[in-house]
């Protein structure tokens, strides 16, 4: 497992009147090689968690172990900067963060910090801006002659100049539209099933995590409440409903067919065989 | 004529392309209509255009029979109000109360008339129990319903909404769809909304279609959104019920256009009935 977390705790401001406990004995394996799926209402920990993956955050309990490192509460972590190399965190909003005058540097920065040469950071932008699907032309540009989503592509490629092995991204479609949507889920989904990267993406929307991601994990009131694979999340509504999620398009259409009298087997999870199963039970040409 | 008017109207940022482009349209008072497009297509650019806050190049718009320049442009803006996208951006007080009452201070509304109305508004959008807030405190939904308590402050008989749920997660989008749909049925409020929520289109009463800063189509939602062709042009969301119906084609079934799944749903029974 490349990231899992041990009885983690996290409390923020402890012995002080606005001590609050975010996480609480989080328990949780992620596995490599998969895109993750981690969702929650706002306020639920969910920020708390990810930055605890690359040790924004530390933990006040328990013990994380990412890649070949284990950070455990209250001992002074070791290797940190090596481990921010490693996993690349993508904030909310990422084009806010630009502030190079062309984008080319802007991408280049991250390397230059971790000891790449000029020419090595700037090969390695280069190679960035072409795995988020950027024309050559633009590494010349202002990042702010850019379209919102190339800013957000631009800032994304600044993460994976540095070669991470794990992405993190927070709500990274959030104001996008939605062919802008689509165009960046597809980029996730190429740098996982390319470029072999570990994968988590903190989301909103259920149709994404239905048809990007491997597994689910569920974050409420600061615990892991439910971890599992997507295909089952969503075997049908019950789940979701009972903990206030609006499931996909498709689960719900199988839900309002289901309850019309129509008989949908629960294993149906695609478009076409839900269209055939149901030309199957009426009579209309 | 409509409470908004709109006629070749133009506008551009800088001299290489137009934003918008001899765009016209109309909407009729007390009605809820909502604008889409993709990102760039000039959507945001014409709301501003409409509340007077970008100086438009040429053609006219017309609100509630004044024509916008600069003698009635503050008539005009005393009609509309508008909220915009991001939450964090447009909270200006330090507390809920201070926030909706900053408008009201600018219009020098004597302070006993104030605390009226700014009771009256915050009940509207349910945020009574949090007028002594701070805003670090309060959600996304929560900081755009203030937005919205604080234009209705202002009693305007046009609100825009400038996707105003885009970057708030599912419970505070469905809180505010909830009121604007609460406002426009109870106060009669003329509502523009711009907007990619599917839901929100489905339930108003006129949609405007922009691209590349032109109008490329107006009607009613099933008008506008019945045609998968087009909305894959547009870069628009298919809604699911659309794709359904042509995977049920394919497979020998052939329904009708429905924008919603409940209408695909309604039709399917009925032919399962008449077996």
């Amino acid at each position: 497992m490349p990231i899992s977390f041990e009885h983690v705790g996290h409390t923020y401001s402890v012995g002080t009147p606005f001590e609050y406990a975010a996480l609480k004995d989080v328990n949780l394996d992620i596995r490599e090689g998969k895109i993750t799926a981690i969702i929650g209402m706002t306020g639920s920990g969910k920020s708390t968690l990810v930055q605890h993956l690359n040790a924004l955050l530390l933990p006040t309990e328990g013990t994380i172990r990412i890649l070949d490192r284990t950070i455990t509460a209250g001992e002074k972590p070791k290797k940190l900067k090596s481990l921010r190399k490693d996993v690349g965190l993508v904030f909310q909003f990422p084009e806010y963060q630009l502030f190079e005058e062309t984008v080319l540097k802007d991408v280049a920065f991250g390397p230059k910090n971790f000891g790449a040469t000029e020419d090595e950071a700037a090969q390695r932008a280069a190679k960035a801006l072409k795995q988020v699907g950027l024309p050559a032309d633009i590494a010349k540009k202002s990042p702010l002659e850019l379209s919102g989503g190339q800013k957000r592509r631009t800032a994304i490629a600044g993460i994976l100049a540095m070669d991470p092995q794990i992405l993190v991204l927070d709500e990274p479609t959030a104001g996008l539209d939605p062919a802008g949507t689509a165009v960046m889920m597809e980029l996730f989904r190429t740098l996982n099933k390319e470029y072999g990267k570990t994968i988590l993406i903190v989301t909103h929307d259920m149709e994404q995590v239905f048809r990007y991601c491997d597994d689910v994990v569920v974050v409420a009131d600061g615990t892991i409440r439910t971890k599992m694979e997507v295909k089952d999340f969503f075997r049908d509504s019950s789940l979701c409903k009972s903990m206030n999620i609006l499931p996909p398009a498709l689960i719900r259409m199988k839900d309002m067919l289901t309850e019309k009298g129509f008989e949908i087997p629960e294993e149906i999870d695609d478009i076409k065989s839900l269209a055939e199963c149901v030309a199957g039970q009426v009579n209309h040409g | 004529m409509g409470i908004i008017d709109v006629r070749n109207l133009n506008f551009s940022y800088d001299e290489t392309s137009k934003t918008i482009n001899d765009v016209s349209f109309s909407v009729e008072k007390g009605t809820y209509t909502t604008i889409v497009g993709h990102n760039g297509s000039g959507k945001s650019t014409v709301a501003k255009l409409i509340a007077g806050l970008l100086e438009k190049e040429g053609g006219s718009i017309v609100i509630d029979g004044l024509e916008l320049n600069i003698e009635n442009l503050y008539k005009i803006r005393s009609k509309i109000g508008i909220v915009f996208q991001n939450p964090d951006n447009q909270f200006i007080g330090s507390t809920v109360r201070d926030d909706i009452a900053f408008g009201l201070e600018n219009h020098c509304v004597p302070q006993e008339k104030m605390d009226e109305i700014i009771n009256t508004n915050a009940e509207k959008v349910r945020m009574t129990k949090y007028l002594d807030h701070e805003p670090t405190h309060l959600s996304g939904g929560q900081k755009q319903r203030v937005a919205i308590a604080g234009v209705l402050a202002m009693k305007p008989d046009i609100l825009i909404f400038d996707e105003a749920t885009s970057m708030l997660d599912p419970q505070g989008k469905d809180e505010i769809k909830k009121v604007i749909r609460g406002l426009h049925e109870e106060s009669g409020l003329t509502i523009l909304s711009i907007t990619h929520d599917i839901d929100e289109v489905a339930g108003s009463d006129y949609v405007v279609a922009l691209d590349g800063g032109k109008v490329v189509m107006t009607g009613t939602p099933h008008e506008v959104f019945g045609d998968e062709q087009k909305l894959r042009q547009m870069k628009l969301d298919v809604p699911f019920s659309l794709k359904f119906a042509r995977e049920l084609a394919k497979a020998g079934v052939k329904t009708d256009k429905h924008i919603t799944m409940e209408g695909l749903v309604e039709e399917l029974c009925r032919y399962r009935s008449n077996m």
